[in-house]
C-alpha cells in the first residue's frame, strides 16, 4: 500500500542526515540495513495512524532535536545494591559506571557486541523487534534497531544476585539519544534490571528480551522527575516454558512518553505481568502506556495492571491487548487501567482490546476513570489529616495495586517512597 | 466544653432543611445521649459539627470550650479535640490501617505543636489499646475498615478514638451491629476513657447500651430540634413506649 504523502515527506525530513552506525560486524551491519529498509517502507508514524489515535507522535519526530531544560537531577534506585552503568546523552559513562563484571552474567556494551564477528547478539537484533510488527507498524522500534548504537547486552546464565540498573543522566540540553538493550536469560536463569533517570532531552529505547525456559526477568523503571523531556521506549519479549517476564515502571512527569511493551507467550506455563504507575501534573504531561501480549501457548497468564493519577489538565493513554492465538487454550489473561482524575481538566483515554481465537479461555479487562473518593477524604480529614496529606494517602492506596505486582518487596518500597516524596514536593 | 445554639442547617444542594434549630450543651466530663426516630438529623448534626461538606448552616452557632467550630476545617476540628465515630465506618482499600492511625496521631501532634512520635514507640501505644478492644495485630496491618465485620468496624472506631484522646467524643450509633461481647468491651473501652476533661455524645436507638455507659443527660431529637431532655429514665421510656407518646406531648 502506497503511503499517504505527509508521511512520506515527514519520515524523510526525520531521516535526512541521518545515518546508521559505522563499522560493525557484517550481521550488524545487515540487521541495521534491514530495519532502515523496513522503516522506510512503513513510514514515520503521523497523526492520522490508528495506533497514534490518542498521542501525537510529531514531538519524537522533528528533525531538530527538541531543547529540554535540564531540571532536578533524580537518579533513583541510590540506595539499591546493584551494578551500576551509566549513559550521559546516550554516551556511555565508563567513569560513572561499575566495573561490567558479575558473576552468572555475561555483560557488555552493545557498542562492542556488535563489533564482534561471531556474538549470541546476531540470532536477537531486530528479530523480535520485527516479529513486533504484527497487526500494527512499530516504527519508532524499527528506528532503534537502524539507529542504535550503544546501550547494553547482558546474558544470564544463572541467577544473578545483584540488580543491573542503568542510569540515564543528561549533560546537554538538547542532546538525543538512541540506545539498544539486547537480554537473553538462559534456561533456569534470572535477572533483575532496573532503569532510572532521564537520558537526553529526546529519548528512544529498546530492549529485546529472550527468556528461554525456566528463566525469569524482571525489570523496574523509574522514569525521571525531568519536566520536558521526550521518551519513546520498547520492550519486545519473547518467552519460553514456565518462564517468567514481569516489568513495572514508575512515570513522575515527563512531557510526553511513549512506553509500549509486546511480549510473545511461546512456551507453556509462562506468566508476563506488565504494569505500571504514571504520575501527571500539568498540561504538558502526556503519557502513554501501549501493551501488546500474544498467548502462543497453552496454559500461560498475562495481567496488566496500570494506573495513572492526571491534573491540571494532563493526559493520561493506555492501550492495551491481548490476542489469544488458536493453540493457546487454557490462557488466563487480566488487564486493567485506571485512572484518578484529581480535577476536571485532567484526560484519560483508553483502548482496551481482545482478540481470541481459542476456546478454552479465560480474559478479563476493565478500564475505569474516575475522582477522589469524597467520603473517604472527609474520613481522613476528621481524623485530623490535613486535605492534601489525605489526598496523597488516597493516591498512594490507588496506585497500590499496580506496586504490588513488584515481585521484590524493597524495590517496590524504594518505588513508593519516590512517589511519596514527588507527591510531597509538589504541593 | 460543646455548646450548640439555635443550630439550622440546610441541603446545599436541596432546598432541604435538616435541622431547625438545635439547641444543646454539654458539660466538661459530662455523657449526654440523643435518641430519636430515624431520619430525625442525629447524624446530620454529628456531620456538621464535624465539618463534612454538602451542608450549609444556615443560622445558629456550634462552639468546642468557646471556640467556633463552623468556621473550620476537619481537620483543624479534630487537632481541636472533637472526634466523630461514624455510624458507618469508610472503607479505604490501600490505606493501611496502621499508616492510617500513625498519619491521624501524628498529624494532630503537629497541628498542636507537638513532636511526632516514632513508627516504633507508635505501635507499642497501638498495640495496648487494640489489646484491650481486642484488635488483633492482623486487622491492624489489613487497609482500613476493609473486609471488617460490622462489628469490627465500629471497634476500630473506638481503638481511634482511644489513641486519639480527643476532648469531645461523638458516637453515632456505635452500638448497632455490636453482639452482646463486643457491646461490653466498647462500653468498657468508652467508659475507661471517661474523665473531667472529656465528655461524650452518644447517639443510639437502644437504651442497651445507657446500661453499660450512664449518661448525665438523654435528649429526644424529632424532626430536626431536641425536643425533650432528661435523666436516664427518658430513655427507659422511650425504650417501653416508643416515640409516638413523646411527640404527643410535645406538640
Ligand atoms: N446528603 C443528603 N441528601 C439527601 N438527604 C439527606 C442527606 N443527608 C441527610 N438527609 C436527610 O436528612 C434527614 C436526616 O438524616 P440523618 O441521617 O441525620 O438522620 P438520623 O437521625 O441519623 O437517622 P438514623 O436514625 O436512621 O440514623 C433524613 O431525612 C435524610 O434522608
Ligand atoms: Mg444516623
Amino acid at each position: 500500500m502506497a503511503l499517504p504523502k505527509a508521511k512520506i515527506d515527514a519520515t524523510e525530513a526525520r531521516l535526512s542526515g541521518m545515518q546508521i552506525p559505522e563499522g560493525g560486524a557484517g550481521w550488524a551491519r545487515a540487521a541495521r540495513n534491514d530495519a532502515l529498509e523496513r522503516l522506510t517502507g512503513m513510514g514515520l508514524p503521523y497523526r492520522r495512524d490508528e495506533y497514534w489515535r490518542f498521542t501525537n507522535p510529531a514531538e519524537f519526530l522533528a528533525p531538530e532535536t527538541p531543547r529540554a531544560e535540564i531540571a532536578l537531577d533524580a537518579p533513583g534506585f541510590e540506595d539499591t545494591q546493584a551494578l551500576r552503568v551509566v549513559f550521559t546523552d546516550g554516551v556511555f559513562d565508563e567513569a560513572a559506571s561499575d566495573d561490567l563484571s558479575q558473576e552468572a552474567l555475561e555483560i557488555e556494551r552493545f557498542a562492542d557486541a556488535v563489533t564482534k564477528d561471531i556474538h549470541w547478539v546476531k540470532g536477537l537484533l531486530g528479530v523480535l523487534e520485527t516479529a513486533g510488527q504484527d497487526r500494527v507498524d512499530r516504527p519508532l522500534a524499527t528506528f532503534n534497531t537502524a539507529f542504535a548504537e550503544d546501550g547494553l547486552v547482558l546474558r544470564a546464565t544463572g541467577k544473578v544476585a545483584r540488580p543491573v540498573h542503568v542510569e540515564y543522566r543528561r549533560a546537554g540540553e538538547q542532546a538525543e539519544a538512541v540506545l539498544r538493550h539486547m537480554v537473553r536469560i538462559e534456561d533456569g536463569a534470572e535477572l533483575t534490571l532496573l532503569e532510572s533517570g532521564v537520558g537526553a532531552a529526546r529519548l528512544n529505547t529498546g530492549m529485546e528480551v529472550d527468556i528461554a525456559d525456566n528463566g525469569a526477568f524482571h525489570h523496574v523503571r523509574m522514569q525521571g522527575r525531568d519536566h520536558e523531556r521526550r521518551a519513546a521506549t520498547h520492550a519486545f519479549a519473547r518467552l519460553g516454558q514456565e518462564s517468567t517476564f514481569k516489568s513495572f515502571t514508575l512515570s513522575l512527569n515527563g512531557m510526553m512518553t511513549r512506553n509500549e511493551v509486546v511480549i510473545t507467550l511461546k512456551g507453556g506455563d509462562a506468566v508476563a505481568h506488565v504494569a505500571g504507575a504514571a504520575l501527571g501534573d500539568g498540561r504538558d504531561f502526556h503519557h502513554d502506556d501501549t501493551v501488546f501480549v500474544t498467548h502462543d501457548a497453552v496454559n500461560c497468564e498475562s495481567r496488566q495492571v496500570f494506573k495513572k493519577v492526571l491534573r491540571n489538565g494532563a493526559t493520561g493513554v493506555f492501550q492495551g491487548k491481548i490476542l489469544v492465538q488458536p493453540d493457546a487454550q487454557k490462557t488466563d489473561g487480566y488487564q486493567i487501567s485506571q485512572s484518578l482524575l484529581l480535577d476536571e481538566d485532567a484526560n484519560f483515554l483508553a483502548k482496551p482490546e481482545l482478540e481470541i481465537y481459542a476456546d478454552d479461555v479465560q480474559c478479563s479487562h476493565g478500564s475505569t476513570s474516575g475522582a477522589i473518593d469524597e467520603t473517604a477524604l472527609f474520613y481522613l480529614k476528621s481524623r485530623g489529616i490535613p486535605e492534601d496529606k489525605a489526598q496523597d494517602l488516597l493516591v498512594l492506596a490507588f496506585v497500590a495495586e499496580a506496586l504490588a505486582e513488584i515481585e521484590d518487596e524493597g524495590l517496590a518500597e524504594t518505588l513508593r517512597e519516590q512517589l511519596a516524596g514527588w507527591l510531597e514536593r509538589r504541593r | 466544653m460543646l455548646k450548640i445554639s439555635d443550630l439550622k442547617v440546610k441541603l446545599e444542594e436541596e432546598d432541604k432543611q435538616i435541622l431547625k434549630g438545635v439547641d444543646l450543651e454539654v458539660g466538661a466530663g459530662q455523657v449526654h445521649a440523643i435518641m430519636g426516630p430515624n431520619g430525625s438529623g442525629k447524624s446530620t448534626l454529628s456531620y456538621v459539627l464535624s465539618g463534612r461538606d454538602g451542608y450549609e448552616v444556615t443560622g445558629g452557632s456550634a462552639s468546642l470550650e468557646g471556640v467556633d467550630l463552623l468556621d473550620m476545617e476537619p481537620e483543624e476540628r479534630a487537632a481541636a479535640g472533637l472526634f466523630l465515630a461514624f455510624q458507618y465506618p469508610v472503607e479505604i482499600p490501600g490505606v493501611g490501617n496502621m499508616t492510617f492511625l500513625r498519619t491521624s496521631y501524628n498529624a494532630q501532634r503537629k497541628a498542636r505543636g507537638e513532636d511526632e512520635v516514632s513508627a516504633a514507640e507508635f505501635l507499642k501505644l497501638v498495640r495496648e489499646k487494640a489489646k484491650d478492644l481486642k484488635i488483633d495485630a492482623e486487622m491492624l496491618k489489613r487497609p482500613v475498615n476493609v473486609g471488617f465485620s460490622g462489628g469490627e468496624k465500629k471497634r476500630n472506631e473506638i481503638l481511634q478514638m482511644a489513641v486519639l484522646e480527643p476532648k469531645m467524643c461523638i458516637l453515632d450509633e456505635t452500638d448497632s451491629g455490636l453482639d452482646v461481647d463486643a457491646m461490653k468491651l466498647v462500653s468498657d473501652g468508652v467508659n475507661a476513657l471517661r474523665s473531667e476533661g472529656r465528655s461524650f455524645l452518644v447517639i443510639t436507638h437502644y437504651q442497651r447500651l445507657l446500661d453499660h455507659i450512664v449518661p448525665d443527660v438523654v435528649h429526644i431529637m424529632a424532626n430536626g430540634r431536641i425536643v425533650k431532655s432528661g435523666g436516664p429514665e427518658l430513655a427507659l421510656e422511650v425504650e417501653k413506649n416508643g416515640y409516638a407518646d413523646l411527640m404527643d406531648e410535645v406538640q
